[in-house]
């Protein structure tokens, strides 16, 4: 089966900065990747790389069969692509701001106005169709980005942090949007926010230094907390008896104290690598009768696992 | 080709929708009239031609157009549109020649807004009108000329303001490069044929035949020549930079 995206070796270099460096990786439809990193990692770069606003230093892209080098407006008929910061003409209104790229994108009269309404219906854009860009609230600025992106309905959806500038309720629209659409596009999007990964992406790639630190599923992601399975449970008991009492259980890395808003102790129970501590913390309870007033499983920390993934590639260059 | 008029159209509109266009086009006839009436003494010469009012064009031009063109790219920069531009499927071409064209159109409106100048020079004497028209033709074939200077200086900078002051520099330098002044400079010491080109690459010498209604296939050729001159080197620019 061939990929909707395949990326390879693709690199940038800014003079002595190597702003990607390497970096190779396909994109099926009904996947939808998340680009995570910090601040400068590549992300950006990468993505304007695919979308063919810059021109990769080395490597090759191919987007539903089409090479950039080759055949760029081709390429770029396939992509809908939302840049860093939605940009758009500020004296135009959304409405003749989509007519301009419904026309660029060959889009014309009745279908022009039928993909018009339905993507404007969509994001909502009714309330504000006929005022100037530039008066627009950020929230508007962004999803009129996000119309714009999506009104020829690409195959292959890029989107540079679509949800940033966004209110909750406009974030969990745009989610929402996201994952009806995963299913016939191959969709990119990058991030900040660690929980759009699980939100919305089937995949993440983790990017820092303009390398692939990490690629898998949000699940293996996860996996990789030490957090990952770990047990927290609130005991109205003698915190140092039941603590001493968990770390003696067979499957537990280590115990962890933390009060809570309220000044009652918690503990998290840790896991060694790979172990479900969670049968023996139950097992530990009924035996001793403690009275458990919270017990719940921690599905591993992300934003730790991130700082971890990332910090370390620093390190080990330095 | 229907991407170089879509671009066109947004462009077109893009000066309209703000007071930009408006402006322009009031200074340019308040200007165009002061400067024909006046300084070119346009009823005490008393004969029933438009030259007074060709003759300060390059003059007029050296300071409106780079302000029309100052933003034709400098803004894309500035405010990030460039990289949706950039993104859409269109070509480098699609986007140099569209705006381009809307620049000079929306010139063209403002040198047809000038017509009262032809009823008034026909209503009080006889002139010859394909005369009048070349001399329209060559004008803003000569706006052509400052426009392509002025967009592809416009796609260096994020700054309008530089693109404006750098535009009016390079475009001084072609108008002046004919003037005795410069000519008188280098005649003392370089040979004819150095004098010869840095004149035959002067606004004001191959306007010169055409202000008084002579429209010349090597003036044509040269204002053609230098438009496309500009505009390649603007396409390279972009290429080159859009991203900085």
């Amino acid at each position: 089966m061939s990929y909707a995206i395949e990326v390879k070796n693709l690199s940038k270099h800014f003079g002595a900065l190597r702003a990607v460096d390497g970096v190779s990786f396909n994109v099926a439809r009904g996947d939808v990747l998340g680009f995570l990193g910090p601040n400068g990692a590549g992300k950006s770069t990468t993505m304007k790389m695919i979308t063919g606003f810059l021109e990769p230093t080395a490597g090759t892209v191919n987007v539903c069969g089409f090479d950039l080098a080759a055949s760029p407006v081709m390429l770029k008929s396939k992509i809908g692509y939302l840049p860093e910061g939605a940009p758009a003409y500020g004296e135009m209104t959304p409405l003749s701001f989509l007519e301009f790229v419904g026309q660029i994108r060959g889009l014309r009269g009745a279908r022009l106005q039928e993909r018009i309404r339905d993507v404007v219906g969509k994001i909502h854009l009714e309330a504000v169709l006929h005022q100037r860009i530039e008066t627009l609230s950020k929230g508007y600025k962004r999803r009129v980005g996000v119309a714009q992106a999506i009104l020829h309905d690409p195959e292959v959806l890029i989107m540079d942090e679509p949800t940033d500038g966004l209110d909750p309720n406009q974030k969990h629209e745009v989610r929402t949007l996201i994952r009806e659409m995963a299913a016939t596009k191959a969709i990119v999007i990058s991030t900040h926010i660690l929980e759009e990964v699980n939100a919305v992406c089937t995949r993440a790639i983790i990017i820092a230094a303009g390398r692939i630190l990490f690629e898998g599923t949000p699940a293996e992601l996860e996996g990789r907390s030490r957090w990952h399975n770990a047990v927290t449970l609130s005991v109205s008991a003698d915190t140092a008896q039941v603590r001493a009492a968990l770390v003696a259980l067979p499957d537990v890395e280590a115990v962890e104290e933390r009060a809570d808003a309220a000044g009652r102790a918690r503990l998290t129970v840790i896991p060694r690598p790979g172990c479900v501590p969670l049968p023996a913390v139950q097992g530990a309870v009924q035996a001793r009768g403690w009275s458990v007033t919270e017990l719940h499983v921690e599905g591993g920390r992300l934003d730790e696992v991130f700082r971890d993934i990332t910090t370390q590639s620093r390190a080990a260059r330095s | 080709m229907s991407n170089v008029l879509t671009i066109f159209k947004r462009e077109l509109r893009a000066y309209f929708a703000t007071p930009v266009a408006y402006v322009f086009i009031i200074i340019f006839l308040f200007l165009t009239g002061i400067f024909t009436f006046y300084l070119g003494a346009f009823y005490e010469r008393d004969q029933a031609d438009l030259e007074p009012f060709f003759r300060f064009h390059p003059w007029l031009y050296l300071f409106l157009i780079p302000a029309i063109a100052m933003r034709l790219w400098s803004e894309e920069r500035k405010t990030g549109t460039i990289e949706l531009l950039m993104t859409l499927p269109i070509t480098l071409w699609d986007a140099v020649l569209g705006k381009f064209l809307a620049a000079w159109c929306f010139t063209a409106i403002a040198l047809l807004l000038t017509f009262p100048m032809w009823i008034t020079v026909n209503y009080l004497g006889d002139p010859d009108n394909v005369v009048i028209v070349a001399g329209y033709l060559g004008s803003l074939l000569m706006a052509g000329g400052f426009l392509a200077i002025g967009s592809c200086i416009s796609a260096t900078t994020k700054n309008q303001v530089i693109a404006f002051v750098v535009s009016v520099v390079i475009c001084f330098c072609f108008i002046f490069s004919g003037t005795r002044i410069v000519l008188d400079f280098f005649s003392g010491w370089a040979p004819q044929a150095v004098v010869d080109v840095i004149s035959s690459f002067s606004f004001i010498a191959h306007f010169e035949s055409i202000k008084k209604g002579v429209l010349d296939v090597r003036d044509v050729v040269y204002f053609a020549t230098l438009i496309a001159f500009w505009l390649y080197a603007n396409t390279l620019v972009i290429q080159n930079r859009k991203a900085s």
